[in-house]
């Protein structure tokens, strides 16, 4: 707990204690602890001088800024259409299969979190992918393998 | 001058020129007035879906009283089919970048943002590169001039212009109510010029080659060329700059797989065009030239026999109802409505006829709705329902 | 001179003030545009999409609450496109809401409700979501019930708690379909910084924000004849209550209030004016004493300014807010809690009763009151100080239930011992209507004389700004309070919890030097609580005020210390102000609450 109030300092003494740096600081805790929680998000409203709730509100509003707990890698796999349509369920239930965990679960060993999301802006190389920050394209069912294979190995 | 809507490949967007400095430099020795009387001339309109005409647009912030202003690029690229201003901020950069910095100086904003949207972060820290470079540069010819990347973290809506600024002050990204417009009271009730990356990239080529070269591309009421995201059921999807004003049959003809049902043009929110219109339909912002011509963001997606339009429905519909941003009932309810309401005439819980009461009901949500989402779904959902009214239904 | 103009509408034209919207230049006018979102005391939202309106030339529709008007502007307010578009709407919002009406609370006073009843919505077209959403009830604070199912999503209880009261205790959280009124991580209103001010409550158009209501209780404990049941009326109450029973607002309707309480079958009808007096004589001493312990003694331990400490909301605000300054509260507890501490107490002595059998209640224009009767350090008398707390509009309610037709009533007067007031007593329900009561009292203690205002009207301290000054100088004390001479008395008045945290954070930065504040949270004091009838507004908050005022100047006595009853209570059982027993019974302590 320690470790993430002295991250939220530091990310407001880098981006600034306004209302509008609250974006950057939300995102910066996400990038390290993949998820915000109850008492980050109250770290955070004292360190900017926001209400909790306002806190709370403005997170549960972006996708990318979960508030549930999260793994290590957090992989969102693209549903919209042309994703839909050039095999994103095969990828998913690849991925369920080599997990064993179903969409929105996160694995025991709290490595991965499996999540869905809306277009990732990688029609024309569908199946797409976002593990983190790290996008994988044009995915079948062997290529997720390899690429899960490796993240299961790190 | 050609009247034929052909499909005509053009390159300016992504052809290397390593040009940016002397564009820059040479540009903000010009004549405001006579950089904003050019740009208005070319008839360049924003390349984000809506079409606002951008030298207008630049004309009103300049004449805007602001103590300060600000330039902001929309680069939160989230209509589903879209992916060229990705494509444009990795290959093109200071194209951009300088567009942003003549912005500025045609309008008095010292201050600019690019908003990348959280799918796009993995592009950050080369064009925090770039902008560095850039800024050098700023700083060599003295001229006072700062961009910043701001993040967004997964939220559609931000793409409206007034949900993005309420994004970058740290709020919920709900579009504001207008008037008043952003280059009177924007980002900070500042006055804001905010533009898609595309269309800034066409006003370098704009200020790099002028206007007549943009006006004389592409056909009356659309000028110039467009990037096209390509996708779907096509043997060749990628981005591809093309002159608007081309007919949808051409295009199929080009990217189709020989068994194209049907175009999605511009994205979810935008038209579904079945094969008998393909000859009507014309890509473009206005005028009826030879039937229906249909404003884009860019997004082509090209859906082939075997596809289902009910799931294709299926799926916006249900995209808009996790993506609108919930405040305004027509668009928070309607999208609900409609998603359960077409399932329900699929399962026979409804009759066929309710599809009618849906089309009404999107009217409605049109006529209504707070912000283009909410006014947009009707487009996807009546072309889709009416052209293909038995797939909804068996 | 005259920059009016020309606004065209349903073909009339009207020269209107410029800086209107749509929606306030129809209302000048006289045509009604229906609303939901919209409230007078909030910023424009503009969410809801009921208001909307044809503008000749466009296609879309305007929503004329945020819509402001230009010259030659064209409005159509009643065409076959905005009735059918405001239709659907309306049909869109009954389908997310659980409109199960006859079963919920706030039925007959909806506005959701009446605009159904309007548009005659009788269509079953759309599928009803409500069995889709796994909505909640938070039950669990003793003042507010949320029932999500019945919200329409206006955000008014958002814009109140920020606007308004500057709590944010309330957000909106999520999006698209999932979007919905929260605390944080949806925690119970009673585990937040929630102060149970009820100004949501006040605000909100639907039955999705109540009051926790207690009128079943009060009904079984009224039929109990083993019991003796005790009722005390704040002041607001009696400018209020009319308005949800026929009367105009700003109607005086005190004594068929109190015949309306003895006709419901309470065994005494009381007054809380009557310990409004005595928190005069309390806290008057409490402020002189601490005046004098700095002045004179020069004890730094004393905290000025001192702060009022009779509305609930307030207390519970500054516990999570500012609890570091907690020592600047006056100790005194507020009138219903003092009241209570007697009935079981002094009064049960007077009366011979066992206060074991006494059921003390009290209608009060408060929601946080319910919270407060429920601290637990509010068991002085050894019983439950004020068991029940009703609001107005529960009061209200029983007088409905009962039968009673309440504009046919004769006036009757409160019961003795407890029941005797001033009309100092009575401004407590109004802003700055403390600080006029304790200057009033406090003024002639020190210098033997009335306050220099005419007809005891100290003006600067009365209105609707929210934060105010004023300062009386104090000349040719008496003896005792010759440390007094020639020291300008400073006071400051706030009412809205926002202007309460602007006088706070002007503290908190040492620029207020103030002796004594007033502090009310909400908007207008009492008059404008949260449990007040239900619109309250900026114009009827103004009316409920004058009759504030015209129920002191009606008043025979018009100061707390003249209060016959008020001089017994000493002489017969507590003694003297912040003596033994009124230490025990009518002060208290406060704690420090989480800030987050």
């Amino acid at each position: 707990m320690n470790q993430t109030n002295e991250l939220i300092t530091e990310l407001a003494n880098k981006y600034g204690r306004n209302r509008k740096n609250l974006l950057p600081v939300l995102q910066g805790v996400v990038e390290q602890e993949k998820f915000l929680s109850d008492d980050t998000m109250i770290e955070i409203a004292r360190e900017l001088d926001l209400p909790a709730a306002e806190v709370y509100g403005t997170a549960t509003f972006y996708s990318f800024l979960e508030y549930r707990k999260m793994g290590k890698y957090v992989i969102r796999i693209c549903k919209t259409i042309t994703c839909a349509m050039k095999g994103k369920n095969q990828i998913l239930l690849t991925i369920q299969d080599m997990l064993k965990i179903g969409v929105g679960e996160t694995t025991t060993d709290k490595k991965f979190s499996l999540l869905q999301t809306n277009c990732l802006g990688w029609c024309h190389k569908a199946p797409a992918m976002l593990i983190n920050d790290e996008v994988y394209t044009e995915l079948t069912p062997e290529t997720v393998r390899v690429i899960l294979t490796e993240y299961i190995k790190k | 001058m050609s009247t034929s809507y052909n499909l005509k490949r053009a390159d300016f967007i992504f052809r290397n020129e390593n040009d940016w400095e002397k564009i820059l430099i040479r540009t903000i020795k010009r004549d405001k007035q006579e950089l904003i009387n050019e740009l208005i001339s070319s008839e360049l309109k924003g390349r984000g879906g809506a079409g606002f005409p951008t030298g207008l647009k630049w004309k009103l912030a300049s004449e805007a009283s602001s103590d300060q202003k600000y330039v902001i690029c929309n680069a939160d690229e989230g209509e589903p089919g879209t992916f060229k201003d990705r494509e444009i901020l990795t290959k093109v950069p200071f194209k951009v970048l300088t567009a942003m910095g003549i912005c500025g100086f045609i309008t008095g904003a010292t201050k600019a943002f690019i908003y990348l949207r959280g799918e796009y972060k993995f592009l950050k820290t080369d064009l925090e590169k770039a902008i560095d470079e850039f800024e050098y540069y700023c700083k060599e010819i003295d001229f006072d001039f700062k961009i910043e990347i701001f993040m967004g973290s997964g939220a559609y809506i931000c793409g409206e212009e007034t949900a993005l600024m309420e994004s970058m002050e740290g709020k919920r990204g709900e579009p504001r109510n207008k008037p008043p417009f952003p280059t009177h009271k924007g980002y900070m009730e500042k006055s804001t010029i905010i533009n898609n990356v595309e269309t800034l990239a066409h006003t370098f080529t704009i200020f790099k080659h002028g206007a007549k070269k943009f006006y004389d591309l592409g056909v009356q009421f659309s000028r110039g060329t467009k990037l096209f995201s390509v996708s779907g059921d096509t043997p060749k999807p990628g981005i591809y700059e093309l002159e608007l004003g081309m007919s949808l049959q051409d295009f199929v003809d080009e990217f189709g797989d020989g068994d194209t049902k049907a175009v999605q043009v511009g994205g979810a929110s935008g038209f579904l065009v079945p094969r008998k219109r393909f000859n009507e339909t014309a890509i473009g912002f206005k005028g009826k030239l030879s039937g229906i011509s249909l404003p884009t963001g860019g997004s082509m997606m090209l859906f082939n026999s075997t596809r289902s339009m009910f799931n294709v429905l299926d799926n916006y519909l249900e995209f808009f109802r996790e993506e609108s941003c919930g405040q305004c009932t027509p668009c928070r309810v309607g999208c609900q409505q409609l998603l359960i309401g077409i399932k329900a005439v699929k399962q026979g819980a409804k009759p066929a006829n309710y599809l009618d009461k849906l089309l009404k009901l999107t009217e409605t949500m049109q006529y209504t709705a707070k912000c283009g989402l909410g006014q947009s779904v009707a487009n996807s959902f009546s072309s889709i329902v009416e052209n293909f009214r038995e797939e909804m239904i068996y | 001179m005259s920059n009016k103009i020309n606004l065209t509408i349903n073909g009339m034209v009207y020269e209107i003030e410029p800086g209107k919207t749509i929606l306030e230049a129809a209302q000048d006018v006289g045509i009604i545009i229906p609303t939901l979102c919209y409230h007078k005391d909030l910023c424009v939202a503009g969410n809801c999409r009921v208001c909307l309106v044809e503008v000749v030339g466009q296609k879309r529709l305007a929503a004329s609450c945020a819509t402001p008007c230009h010259e030659n502007m064209e409005v159509l307010t009643n065409t076959l496109k905005v009735r059918n578009s405001r239709k659907h709407i309306i049909e869109l919002l009954l389908s997310e809401h659980n409109a199960d009406c006859t079963k919920c609370y706030k039925n007959g006073n909806c506005e959701l409700q009446e605009l159904a009843a309007e548009y005659k919505i009788m269509s079953q077209d759309l599928i009803d979501l409500v069995p889709l959403k796994n909505y909640t009830i938070d039950m669990f604070s003793p003042s507010i019930i949320k029932d999500d199912s019945r919200c329409i999503r206006c955000q008014r209880c958002v814009r109140t708690c920020a606007e308004l009261q500057g709590v944010n205790a309330l957000t909106v959280a999520y999006k698209g379909d999932k979007m919905k009124i929260s605390t944080f991580f949806e925690n119970s209103m009673n585990d937040v910084v929630c102060t149970n001010c009820g100004q949501c409550v006040n605000h909100c158009p639907t039955g999705a924000l109540i009051e926790k209501n207690y009128i079943e209780e009060v009904w079984e404990a009224i039929s109990d004849p083993e019991k003796h049941v005790v009722v005390q009326t704040a002041p607001a109450v009696r400018v209020g209550l009319g308005e949800e029973l026929g009367f105009e607002a700003g109607t005086r309707v005190t004594g068929k209030m109190v015949s309306a309480l003895k006709n419901l079958g309470f065994d005494s009808v009381l007054d809380t004016d009557f310990t409004a007096d005595l928190t005069i004589l309390e806290e008057g001493t409490e402020l002189l004493t601490r005046l004098k312990r700095t002045l004179v003694d020069k004890d730094e331990s004393v905290q000025l300014p001192m702060a009022t400490s009779c509305s609930p909301g307030w207390i519970k605000y500054i516990e999570h807010m500012y609890p570091e300054y907690l020592e600047h509260l006056s100790t005194c507890k507020s009138p219903q809690q003092m009241f209570g501490a007697l009935v079981k107490t002094y009064y049960a002595k007077s009366r011979k009763l066992n206060p074991a059998n006494i059921v003390s209640v009290s209608i009060m224009p408060c929601t946080a009151k319910k919270f407060e009767s429920n601290r637990p350090e509010m068991h002085d008398s050894g019983y439950r100080d004020v068991d029940f707390v009703l609001t107005t509009r529960e009061l209200a309610i029983m007088v409905k239930q009962a039968g009673i037709d309440f504009m046919k009533l004769q006036d009757k007067k409160f019961d003795r011992l407890m029941g005797e007031s001033s009309g100092a007593a009575v401004l407590f329900g109004a802003t700055g209507g403390v600080m006029e009561a304790a200057l009033r009292t406090a003024y002639e203690i020190v210098t033997g004389r009335e306050v220099p205002f005419k007809n005891l009207e100290i003006t600067p301290v009365r209105g609707m700004e929210g934060i105010r000054e004023a300062s009386i100088k104090i000349e040719n004390p008496l003896k005792a309070w010759s440390f007094l001479d020639g020291v300008e008395l400073k006071c400051a008045i706030a009412h809205g919890l926002v202007n309460a945290k602007t006088l706070m954070e002007a503290i908190k930065a040492k620029k207020a030097d103030y002796h004594f504040i007033e502090f009310m949270a909400c908007p207008g004091g009492c008059l404008g609580g949260g449990g007040q009838p239900i619109p309250t507004s900026p114009e009827i908050r103004e009316k409920r005020s004058k009759a504030i005022y015209d129920e002191d100047d009606a008043m025979a006595i018009r100061k707390s210390h003249e209060n016959p009853e008020i001089l017994k209570i000493y002489k017969d059982f507590l003694g003297e102000p912040l003596g033994e027993k009124s230490h025990h019974l009518l002060h208290t302590k406060y704690v420090e609450r989480n800030r987050y």
